[in-house]
């Protein structure tokens, strides 16, 4: 077992070393390439232009055929060089640089601002000009003007059919889990072990005569993890009123801890202790992660919280907090919908609710047939998500068709 | 009422913004700006609230002697020198002295605390390293076999790095990619619930 040990924490050494050597290599200046210029390659043929679907009518699809000197004949293009004006003779200078992309490449969405104030200003219904310049080193080619071309907007984005089927479906489904809820069928939720554990981390708080923590995370009042996390905020204030033990809630946005106060003071009310409950519980620490970090830390050595509750939006701050749960020796509770924390989450706290089922504690909890039924349509919505990935998949694999990218690739042409 | 009034206007709000996200067009664009700004112009507005409510905690740790009260004072002068010293007359947030103290005892502070990541992550994988029993094990092999990848391991390299790679690309990603979907669902459905006023509870009552 030590050895174990002592291999993994050489190899974590030794990869920190490797990590701050390839920092130093990193920051070496690069030597400076010698440009010669060249004769000038020729240009690209082909130029065809058209309105930039589901666009804000700022936007013109540029597309051209690869010079005959990129990655053939004389090899010289390194890049293109995309010009618009409102005026086919207009002289150079009038010419403003829509963009630049790399050789091999044959197509530009020329996405203009909509401000007239703005230097990137594509006027909407209006003739527009183009050329494009295939760039050698310190040369160009020539390039004749393409147009007239005109910018339209468009009032609906066809590439977003997808979602719109979705959200179709799962109003069907909802209304259809919600009256079978109403009617009284049973709807089976699986067990949340995080969340059928916060009883008892309350009752153990009131046991040790410590208060409760509970951080709503780094997100604002418009994160669906932070909403979530009010509803159970709301009932582990009731839990925490019923018991008469105190709870900490430290918040980073001023309308979360506007919204949090309510939360808890409805709490309050439902345990019929309204006047239990302290304003100063709920209050705001500052707008900034680091700091936010450093006050809720302070208060968890201070204060030595029975439990900690992190739910709602975490970043880099879900080990700082959780880890230092862990010395206080505080129950750790915790649920976020970002993957990338879950992990420091599952090794630091002793219940962790995974992605989703921070979404569905509401339901879970209330078991109101309106919550219920939202989350079995969404149950069958992933099964349907699930068929329709293997479907794609199996379509791709036997008979070659690229069914999962081809109709996402370069959608304007 | 109180409870009516927010429910209207989170349907409101709620179909109007749905509907937007399906329409590009100019008049679309700029109503979502719109309604952006005032996001800003509300938060601004609601920052006082958080001043109060920091002043009031701080002053009532102070006037009580509560445990640990002195921080408070650090705290509370510490904000009031910073939105004097931010403040046109001692040259602005780009003055000297604001600058000085944010570039020299801000930063390095923010630093600091986010170093501390490193130790804790040390210090947290460890314990969810040990072998305690056959999944923590296979836990701790996946582990030392990841970082090995990042190596100079001589013959060794390629294979270690091939094993690496597939389980950061296939068993990892599969994983990541479950939840992901799982937690775009979840969104979406929990936006629906909240826009058409079936998940109540944000409104301070469940």
């Amino acid at each position: 077992m030590k050895y174990i040990i002592l291999l993994f924490l050489t190899c974590l050494s030794l990869c920190l070393s490797q990590a701050i050597l390839a920092q130093t290599a990193s920051s070496d200046p690069p030597a400076e390439a010698a440009l010669v210029p060249s004769e000038p390659p020729a240009p690209p043929g082909n130029l065809t232009l058209k309105d930039l679907p589901n666009d804000d009518g700022h936007g013109i699809a540029v597309k051209w055929d690869l010079s005959p000197d990129d990655g053939a004949g004389a090899k010289s293009v390194i890049s293109y060089d995309i010009y618009r004006s409102l005026s086919p003779d207009a002289p150079d200078s009038l010419w403003k640089k829509a963009g630049t992309v790399v050789l091999g490449v044959k197509s530009y969405a020329d996405k203009g601002n909509r401000e007239s104030d703005n230097d990137d200003y594509l006027p909407k219904k209006t003739n527009l000009y183009y050329r494009v310049y295939a760039v050698g080193a310190g040369v160009r080619s020539v390039a004749a003007a393409a147009g007239p071309v005109q910018a339209y907007d468009n009032w609906f984005n066809t590439l977003k059919v997808p979602e719109l089927i979705f959200c179709v479906v799962f109003l069907i489904l909802t209304v259809r889990f919600i009256n079978m809820a109403k009617r009284g069928i049973d709807l089976y939720v699986r067990p949340l072990a995080g969340i059928e554990a916060i009883d008892e981390a309350i009752g153990r708080a009131t046991e040790m005569g410590k208060p409760i923590l509970y951080c709503l995370g780094i997100g604002t009042a418009g994160d669906i993890a932070t909403i979530a996390s009010f509803t159970i905020l709301g009932r582990v204030a009731r839990k925490v009123a019923e018991y008469q033990t105190s709870m900490i809630v430290p918040c980073i946005d001023p309308i979360v801890m506007t919204i949090a106060q309510e939360t808890v003071k409805a709490g309050y009310a439902d345990a019929g202790r309204p006047d239990a409950y302290k304003e100063d519980s709920v209050y705001y620490v500052t707008s900034q992660q680091f700091p936010y970090v450093a006050a809720v830390n302070g208060t968890i050595i201070r204060e030595k919280p029975a439990t900690n509750i992190y739910l709602g939006y975490f970043l880099a701050e879900s080990l700082l907090l959780a880890e230092t749960g862990v010395m206080a020796g505080s129950i750790q509770i915790a649920g976020t919908d970002q993957v990338s924390q879950l992990p420091f989450f599952v090794v630091a706290c002793d219940y962790t609710l995974l992605g989703e089922e921070l979404y569905a504690a509401s339901a879970y909890l209330g078991r109101e047939p309106l919550l219920l039924g939202t989350l079995k349509a969404q149950d069958y919505l992933k099964a349907i998500a699930l068929v329709c990935i293997f479907a794609l998949l199996a379509l791709r694999v036997f008979t070659g068709a690229d069914v999962i990218h081809k109709p996402f690739d370069m959608p304007w042409w | 009422m109180k409870r009516q009034i927010p429910l209207v206007l989170v349907f409101i709000f709620g179909m109007l913004l749905a509907i937007q996200y399906f329409v590009p067009s100019e008049p679309s664009q700029r109503g979502y700006e719109f309604v952006l700004d005032w996001i800003t112009i509300i938060g601004i507005f609601a920052m006082v609230l958080g001043i109060w409510s920091q002043v009031h905690v701080g002053w009532s740790k102070i006037k009580h002697r509560s445990e640990n009260w002195q921080y408070s004072i650090v705290a509370l002068v510490s904000m009031f020198a910073m939105i004097a010293f931010g403040l046109s007359p001692f040259g602005g947030l780009q003055g000297t002295i604001f600058r000085l103290i944010y570039n020299n005892v801000f930063i390095p502070i923010q630093a600091t605390i986010f170093s501390l990541l490193a130790f804790y992550i040390a210090s947290a994988s460890y314990r969810a390293f040990r072998a305690r029993s056959a999944v923590s094990t296979v836990l701790l092999v996946a582990a030392l076999l990841l970082m090995l990848r990042v190596l100079p391991m001589g013959p060794l390299a390629d294979p270690i790095s091939s094993i690496g790679s597939w389980m950061l690309l296939v068993p990892n990603l599969a994983a990541k990619r479950a939840i992901a979907i799982g937690v775009g669902l979840g969104g979406v459905a929990t936006a629906l619930k909240i826009v058409l006023g079936i998940e109540r509870s944000y409104l301070g009552k469940d």
